[in-house]
Parts: C-alpha cells; sequence; structure tokens
C-alpha cells in the first residue's frame, strides 16, 4: 500500500559560499528605496509528488534525491518538507 | 591515437573538440551520445565538451553528471583513460564527483567571454607535458559560471599535491586561488575552464591550446 505525498524542497547555497545573486538583488532594494535590507539569498524551491508507503518513507527518499541530484551537496544546503 | 567526444543534449563545442582532435594530433575520434552505457574499444582519451549541456537546467552539469554515459567515462577513467572536462564538461565532473568542488556564478554575474592568459602550474602531467619549459599559455574561456569553488582544505590538498594545473593570470571570475584548472588525485582526471579546443591554430589567435592534447597524445604513444 502507497500513498502520494507532496515534498517540497529548499536549496540555498551554504553559509560560507558567496551568494552573488543575493547580493545583485540586495544592491537593486537598496536602490529602490529599501535601506534596511540584509543578508539576501537567493535559492531554489522544487516541488513533486512522491508515492511512499508513509511519510518517513517518502522523507528519506527525497532526501537521497536531494544528495544525488536536486542539491549540490558541496555548496548546498537543502531542508525538506513533506505533506 | 583514439578519443572520444561526449555529446549531451546542449552541448555545443562537441564537433570544435572534434577537429582539434584530429588536426593537433591525428586522433581518430567517435561522438558519443549522452544514452550510451559503453564508449569505444582502446581509447586513451573522453573529452566531455563546453557548452550548456541540459539547458544548464537545475544546476550546470547536474543533470549530465547522471546521464546514463558518465558510469562509463567513470569506469574508463579507473582504468587509466585520459578524461578531460573543458569549460561545461569540467561543471559536468565536479557534479559527477570525479573532481572536487564546484564552479558557481562569476564573481561579477556576467558572462565573461575573452582571452585569459594562464599560468601553466604543473608541467608534469599527461595533460600538459608537452609545455614542457613553456610557463604561460593564452586561452579563451566563454562562460558564466566558472568561479572555482572549494573548501580551503581541500584547495590546500589540490595545491599540495600538484593538482592545481592551470591558473589564471588575471581572475576573470572570482575562482578560488585563481585557479583555471585541476586534476583528479590520480591525475587521469582534468577539468579546465578555458578552451584549448579554442586555441589550437594561430588563425584562433593562439596554438597554445593543442599542447593539451599533444600531451595526451604523447602519454598514449608512451603507454603504447
Amino acid at each position: 500500500m502507497s500513498s502520494t505525498f507532496k515534498a517540497m524542497v529548499r536549496v540555498f547555497l551554504k553559509a560560507g559560499v558567496l551568494d552573488v545573486q543575493g547580493k545583485a538583488v540586495e544592491q537593486a532594494l537598496h536602490g529602490l528605496g529599501f535601506p534596511g535590507v540584509a543578508d539576501v539569498r537567493v535559492g531554489r524551491l522544487i516541488q513533486f509528488e512522491v508515492a511512499a508507503a508513509d511519510a518517513d518513507e517518502a522523507r528519506t527518499q527525497v532526501e537521497a534525491m536531494c544528495r544525488r541530484l536536486l542539491a549540490n551537496p558541496v555548496i548546498e544546503s537543502f531542508e525538506v518538507e513533506i505533506a | 591515437m583514439r578519443a572520444a567526444v561526449i555529446v549531451f543534449p546542449g552541448s555545443n563545442c562537441d564537433r570544435d573538440c572534434k577537429v582539434a582532435l584530429e588536426r593537433t594530433t591525428g586522433a581518430h575520434v567517435d561522438m558519443v551520445w549522452h544514452q550510451e552505457t559503453a564508449l569505444p574499444d582502446r581509447l586513451d582519451l573522453v573529452v566531455l565538451p563546453g557548452g550548456f549541456a541540459y539547458g544548464d537546467y537545475l544546476r550546470c552539469g547536474a543533470m549530465a553528471a547522471v546521464s546514463p554515459v558518465m558510469d562509463a567515462v567513470r569506469a574508463a577513467a579507473g582504468r587509466g583513460v585520459a578524461v578531460a572536462g573543458i569549460c561545461n564538461g569540467f561543471q559536468v565532473l565536479c557534479e559527477a564527483g570525479m573532481l572536487p568542488g564546484a564552479l558557481l556564478r562569476n564573481r561579477d554575474l556576467k558572462y565573461v567571454c575573452k582571452r585569459v592568459e594562464l599560468d601553466v602550474v604543473n608541467a608534469q602531467t599527461r595533460f600538459t607535458a608537452a609545455f614542457a619549459g613553456q610557463r604561460t599559455a593564452w586561452m579563451t574561456v566563454g562562460h558564466q559560471e566558472g568561479n572555482y569553488f572549494a573548501d580551503s582544505e581541500t584547495l590546500d590538498r589540490l595545491e599540495g599535491e600538484g593538482r592545481v594545473v592551470f591558473r589564471y593570470r588575471e581572475n576573470p571570475n572570482g575562482s578560488a586561488r585563481d585557479i583555471a584548472g585541476i586534476v583528479d588525485e590520480t591525475g587521469n582526471v582534468l577539468g579546465l575552464m578555458p578552451h584549448p579546443d579554442r586555441a589550437f591554430e594561430s588563425d584562433l589567435g593562439s596554438v597554445d591550446g593543442a599542447m593539451v592534447f599533444q600531451s595526451v597524445l604523447q602519454s598514449a604513444l608512451e603507454a603504447a
């Protein structure tokens, strides 16, 4: 018996990795008159459905997908949400 | 010498590499589609060419790194076949875990397309032996994600083991320690952002790239 779960994966560059996109967006926001903006990070959101026996198995599968393809562990960290 | 050039959907320097190899080494060159699971027999060199494999979807090189042919490429490197990833090919090799580190977006967010002067840091690899006493080389870069990144421990190890092969004399993209090209721990796998395939005839403005292909030819002749 398997059910379908909704997976939401958020991928961001790790803290020590310079996020040049984030920096550019930050400068643009300052230019638009939002001087209080700091530490902008641009990431990626990936959502999909996954069939699994239960939520734990779905999470295990999705984490494996993150390590093998969806994120690059050398430069990125990821968060998985299963619903 | 026999070589194979891997063709991914979105590769655009595959034919350049074939012509460069044929003209500089006289190699017989097969083009191998990324869905293949085996490479031709008795290969001396596999080239992963520049371009935009899979449209750079997800991350540059990420989709190509998990395409069917890559198991065969990994196995070939394990058998001692030379594997060279140029530009997008370098990104693929990093994503595939065959080289350490990753190529990030250029520091200035710009696509950089220009001639660059390189230091030939290690002329004792099978990809650089033909440079011999020549300490610098001109090649062309054309990339938006060529900013080499690795943690400082990895960078120290690369430098300590002589695995930084090419360095930019003027860093065009923010690469850590000006790194333009590295080899893996076996010395069989090279990744470089500059294009030797765009610098192998005087009409192209430089002939220095030919040395990379001729080095592999030399090592193939020595092994025979």
